[in-house]
Formats: C-alpha cells, structure tokens, sequence
C-alpha cells in the first residue's frame, strides 16, 4: 500500500495532528518518568528520535522480507539494535544525561511510539515516507517532553535548563518534580491540546459551512 | 536483622513507598489503558505478577550464567526482551492448556504485557541494583504486587468518574492523569515509613 502523501505532510502529521504524546497519548512512561527537566527532555527525545528514524527506515526497508507471522520480534529486534546504540554512545559521550536518564534509556525498546510507527506506517511505506515519520513523529515526541520538563523545572525548581529564571525570591514548588506533578501537569497540557484542537476544528467547520 | 522481618520490609517497601506507577513510572501504558474496569484491571494485575515473577527467574539465569561469562552483558537489553516475550508466550500455551478458565479470564492482556516496560523495567533493575536470586524474584513479585495495587484501586475512581460530569477537554486521559496524580501525592505519605526501621 502506497500512500501519496506528500512528505511534507507526514513530516506535520506527526509533529501537530498525530503527536504521539498529546493526541496518540503513546509513551506515557518516558514522558512523566524524565521530564523533571527540560534538558533531560531534549535528551530522551533525542535518543528516541533516532531510534524511532534509524528503525523506520529499516524495518521499511525490510518490509517485503519479514514474514508476516513474526514480525513484532522482528521489529523488536531491529529497534533493540538501535537503543543498545544509543546507549552505548551517550555512556561513552555524554556520561552525565545517561546516568539522569537511567533505566528508561533501554526501556525505549517497550515505548509503544516506536513499535506502533513500525508496525502502523514503516512497515507498509516507502524508506524516505518512513524516514520523514520517524522525523516528524521524533520531533514531536521532543517538543512534548522538552515542554513538559521545562513547565516542571521552572515551576519546581525555579530554573530553565539549569539558569535561574525567577530571580532569588521564588518560592519554588516541590510538587512538580515529585512524581505526582509529572501526572499532573501532563495531564492539564493534554486538556489544553484538547480544547485547543478542537476550538481549531470548530473554527475550520463554521469556514466551511 | 531476622529474615523474615526484612522480607517482609522489602515488600512494604516495593509496594507502597515504590510503587512502580506513583514513584517509577513504569508501566503507564497498561495504568492508564487497561484501568477501566475493576474485573480487567484486576486480571491484567495477576497477569503481570505472573510474568515479572518469572521473568525475574529467567533473566537472573541468562545474566548471570549465559551473559557474563560470554563477556556479552552489553546484550542485555536485546537478550531480557526476548526472554520477556517468549516467557509470555510460554506462559499463554501452558494456561490454555491446563488452566482454561484463567486464560479465558487474562484474555488479551497476555500478549500485551510483552511491551508492559515495568516488565523489562523490573529485570533491568535487578541487575543495576545487584540483588541476588531471591531478591530478584521478589523485587518481580512485590514490584508487580504494587502495579496490582494500583491499577485496581485506579479502576474503582474511574468506573465512579463514568457517572460524574466531567468539562470536555478534561474528559478521558487528562482527568485520569489528575487523578493518578492526586493518587501519587497519597503515596508519597508512605515515603519515610520505613526509614527508621531498615
């Protein structure tokens, strides 16, 4: 099945109206768990991003050969290829974001993203749609993050990628980076998404009509 | 200390004050999506218990007598998921066939629990932790235990949520997410418990 989308167009796809994280709700665990921060953020997102790239392409490429019976281990495998890759890489080079990141640095292996682009888009499109997914759905996916973990560093701790932002005298609140603020503010930026989409729907309905 | 007592603090502890949902974070996915009902959420919960437990076992083994003395332990990751989603199926052809009544009670949430990352999450803990055989299998048991916990007592707000008036933006995933939240704040009053006495 080829689709003819233009590549523009599955780059926006995943960035604004199929956001993995505010209209998929997919990966929920890596966006609450890391988020304390905004620079912790960018980095999951950006590790997911080129996970997310390097195994569309792949497993497009692949898509003709794997058997249909077995193919979630197959794109298992292909996506454990490239988080063990990223890991290895930011141990060696960026020792301090692998230490923050953790144990949800190989759980990008289970984060549903990936395996759903696989399986939902890589594996029945051309390699350079699949590349285009990867990249609009990772940026996506990164904006989210680095959203969330900015709301929460500058409400929690009073800083913004580790500058102060609200001076000496800011009362900081603790909440935020605990646990529960990562529920929490995530869950009131996905109400915001989605009364904000769906005022744009409405507006877009009554130019219509 | 006796070894009964410190067992029985480790379960206290992987329970309520790590709650794998309200301190880890692990295993949202099934949290949020499978918390409908009192009944799923419960047979999903056993469900994992099962397969942490077990993969707990399993990865302890081919960690520590496959992966190490092959110097492949950078595999870990590849190596625990496989086991992870064989374990599962294993699992799914042995209830079918000597425990249909259960199989039919877990239904979908067997496969689905390959991709559950408290799962892998757990066994990848184990070996950064450094516990032996028997706290691994308990870490799995107990971990799971608190994910029971927590996806049933989620299940009995949102089945009360489905008759109260919620503002449409709201609706769904934002109010559950609150709500987890709120859930977290409460078991964050667990979080020094235990401090005086371990």
């Amino acid at each position: 099945m080829e689709h003819k989308q233009t590549l523009k167009s599955v780059f926006f796809n995943g960035l604004i109206t199929e956001n993995p994280t505010f209209r998929l709700v997919l990966g929920t665990c890596p966006t609450m768990a890391v988020t304390t921060n905004a620079t912790n953020g960018i980095g999951m997102g950006a590790a997911a991003t080129f996970v997310l790239v390097g195994s569309n392409i792949v497993i497009s490429m692949l898509r003709n050969f794997i058997p249909d019976k077995i193919r979630i281990p197959a794109f298992i495998i292909v996506i454990c290829t490239f988080v063990t890759m990223v890991q290895m890489f930011m141990n060696a080079f960026l020792p301090a974001l692998y230490q923050s990141l953790g144990i949800f640095l190989p759980l990008i292996v289970v984060n549903c993203i990936i395996l759903a682009r696989a399986e939902a888009f890589a594996s029945k499109n051309t390699v350079m749609h699949s590349a285009m997914d990867g990249i609009g759905m990772g940026i996506g996916f990164t904006i989210a993050l680095t959203l969330i973990g900015g709301i929460r560093e500058a409400l929690g701790n009073g800083t913004l990628f580790g500058t102060p932002v609200f001076g000496a005298s800011y009362q900081s609140m603790l909440l935020l980076i605990l646990p529960a603020g990562g529920f929490i503010v995530f869950g009131l930026l996905l109400a915001v998404y989605n009364a904000v989409s769906t005022k744009i729907e409405q507006r877009k309905e009554a130019k219509s009509e | 200390m006796n070894p009964i007592v410190k067992v029985l603090l480790f379960m206290f502890t992987c329970v309520l004050t790590n709650n794998y949902i309200f301190s880890r974070f692990l295993g949202c996915c099934p949290f949020l999506g499978v918390s409908n009902k009192v009944e799923t959420a419960f047979g999903m919960g056993l469900a994992v218990t099962f397969v942490m437990a077990l993969a707990s076992l399993f990865t302890y083994f081919v960690y520590y007598y496959v992966l190490i003395p092959l110097n492949l332990a950078y595999l870990n990751t590849i190596a625990f998921i496989l086991v992870i989603a064989s374990l599962v199926q294993v699992v799914e052809m042995f209830l079918k066939k000597s425990a249909p009544s259960l199989y039919n009670a877990l239904g979908i949430y067997l496969p689905l629990i390959t991709t559950n990352c408290a799962v892998l999450g757990v066994t990848i803990l184990n070996i950064t932790e450094g516990y032996d055989l028997l706290y691994s299998v308990l870490n799995g048991t107990f971990g799971a235990l608190g994910f029971l916990v927590a996806i049933v007592l989620m299940a009995g707000v949102r089945e009360r949520l489905e008759s109260a008036k919620v503002s449409a933006p709201l609706k769904g995933f934002p109010i559950s997410l609150v709500i987890a939240g709120l859930m977290s704040i409460a078991f964050l009053g667990f979080s020094n418990m235990f401090a005086g006495v371990m």
